[in-house]
């Protein structure tokens, strides 16, 4: 435990280590609010709670979480690191666990910094703080998701751009897998329990649950199989290809 | 201690190592030597933990590389080829990772500081290692890999791209540290072989070769034993050559007319010093240079891996 945590400081501190992080929270916190104000009609709906700003994080960060992940490994690899730290006495979960608690921890950092917007909602009236916690709740593990996604879409080049392009390629299939988009793909040929299983891969449906203030330990254990099975390939893929 | 029963790594149907077996003991500085692709790197890296072996099987005191690869690294101070780091990072900042996840803790954390002085590293504490010359970056590495004073040092290549003055302080970095260590180099820069290795490992194909000292290596050279001679007067030179192939000791006799210089191999190992002073005298061969050699491991190396 203690080397995920040293190898999760190390990470989160190299993000600040360029302004890169900065930049990211300045546009993270920027188009958040455009979103909600502008594209979302915040003042218009005359309600006094944070649904459209939420309702709007799945495709904030389906372009913004590839961003932070898209560094993870593919860094590592092209600068060759990756072969010194796993020469050190690491095992490579806790190298894959430490680095996406770090990509995890940053983004926590991101959502905590629209604190604004909740003070807003509750001087302007009186909204549901319940829901609203349940909501972010939603929105942590939807960004957990996505990182572990784009872990493994790091993991797999040494190019980040590639890392980057990837990951918001696999985050897109994963968000909308229960939309017709993806299930039509399916629906011709495959049987119906397969269809039901592709559906309920789906990040929106899952997402949505939590945001409506209803947090099932059905969508809990969702997430925590789904960021585990993409951090388990992460190990997979770099077992095998560290070296390459 | 460092061991290897038929190390293998195969990349589809090529061996890029191919059954390398060995032993490295405590107090050798082993040289590991070859061409470029010749396995050198690969075979460290199985021997560090960070390429599963295809067969065969390696260990550090003791520690199986594969079944126990904690135990096996914990004993380990590697330097990987080209020294890399996290650019990013301070010298400081990052030195002090390792030895976090080291456990370098209370006393022994002073040993990062002994590291950072014998590298002499002070002047880039607070430098963040992307802006540091090739020199530091290696020193960096350098010091990274010996911080937790481990029994097993594995340095890839650590003079390479070194001025003389650098490489000169990294060889005798390594003659200091040697001591009660097992250390491989790997290197292609033979003189290095000479200055620090009691042992030298010379691999082709990714097979091994030749494994002798680096003594016994020069001694394998055709210029083993050789005399050869700087005339004082290059117009004796036709002379002096003539008079020399006609020795029956001598078996074959180089000219490097530029230099005057004549190079006369012994046959069957005899000794040319005498023969040859005694020849010059009686001849009125002016000399400005006369030495025997011990034999010439650019031309062993060359010999081997061709």
């Amino acid at each position: 435990m203690r080397n995920v945590a040293i190898i999760m400081r190390r990470e989160l501190a190299s993000y600040f280590a360029t302004p890169l992080a900065y930049l990211f929270l300045l546009i993270f916190l920027i188009l958040a609010n455009l979103f909600t104000f502008y594209l979302g009609g915040f003042y218009e709906r005359g309600q006094a709670d944070l649904n459209v700003f939420f309702s709007y994080h799945p495709w904030l960060f389906l372009f913004l979480i590839p961003a932070i992940s898209m560094r993870l490994w593919a860094d590592e690899r092209r600068t060759g690191s990756i072969e010194l730290l796993m020469t050190l006495p690491v095992t490579l979960w806790q190298a894959v666990v430490g680095k996406f608690l770090a990509a995890w921890a940053f983004t926590i950092l991101a959502l905590a910094l629209t604190f604004p917007m909740w003070i807003t909602v509750n001087f302007l009236g009186s909204p549901d703080n319940g829901a609203i916690l349940a909501a972010y709740i939603g929105s942590v593990l939807l960004a957990a998701g996505f990182l572990s996604i784009g872990s493994l879409a790091s993991a797999l080049t040494r190019n980040t751009v590639v890392a980057f392009i990837v990951g918001i390629a696999l985050c897109f299939v994963f968000l909308v897998a229960g939309y017709p988009l993806v299930l039509d793909a399916f629906r011709g040929w495959a049987p119906q329990f397969l269809v039901d299983a592709v559906a309920s891969l789906g990040f929106l449906t899952h997402f949505e649950a939590i945001s409506r203030g209803v947090i099932d330990i059905r969508d809990l254990i969702y997430f925590a199989l789904l960021i585990s099975w993409f951090l388990l390939a992460t190990a997979v893929v770099l077992d095998v290809r560290k070296s390459e | 201690m460092i061991k290897t029963e038929a190390l293998t790594k195969r990349y589809g149907t090529v061996a890029v190592v191919d059954a390398v077996s060995f032993t490295a003991s405590p107090g050798e500085v082993l040289g590991f030597l070859g061409p470029n692709g010749a396995g050198k790197t690969t075979t460290m890296r199985m021997l560090a933990g960070f390429i599963t072996p295809s067969s065969g099987s390696a260990s550090i005191c003791g520690h199986d590389v594969d079944t126990d690869p904690l135990a096996a690294r914990s004993c380990l101070g590697y330097l990987p080829e080209g020294a890399p780091a996290y650019g990013e990072m301070t010298v400081r900042v990052f030195l002090d990772f390792i030895a976090d996840l080291r456990r370098l803790q209370g006393a022994a954390r002073a040993q990062v500081d002994k590291a950072i002085e014998r590298l002499q590293l002070q002047s880039v504490l607070n430098q963040t290692i992307e802006t540091l010359s090739k020199g530091f970056r290696r020193r960096v590495g350098l010091a990274q890999a010996i911080m937790h004073d481990p029994p097993v040092l594995i340095l890839d290549e650590p003079t390479d791209g070194l001025d003389p003055n650098q490489k000169h302080e990294v060889r005798t970095l390594i003659n200091d540290m040697a001591g009660d260590k097992t250390v491989i180099i790997s290197t292609h820069i033979l003189e290095e072989v000479e200055a620090v290795c009691t042992r030298a490992i010379i691999i082709a194909r990714g097979r091994i070769v030749a494994d002798d000292t680096p003594h016994g290596l020069a001694a394998r050279s055709r210029y083993h034993n050789a005399v050869s001679l700087q005339l004082g007067r290059p117009e004796q030179l036709a002379m002096a050559r003539a008079a020399v192939a006609a020795l029956p000791s001598v078996a074959a006799v180089e000219v490097n007319e530029r230099d005057a210089r004549l190079t006369a191999l012994p046959r069957d190992g005899a000794s040319l010093l005498e023969t040859l002073s005694a020849l010059t005298n009686s001849q009125g061969i002016v000399l400005k240079e006369l030495h025997l050699e011990a034999g010439r491991l650019d031309e062993v190396f060359r010999t081997i891996t061709a």
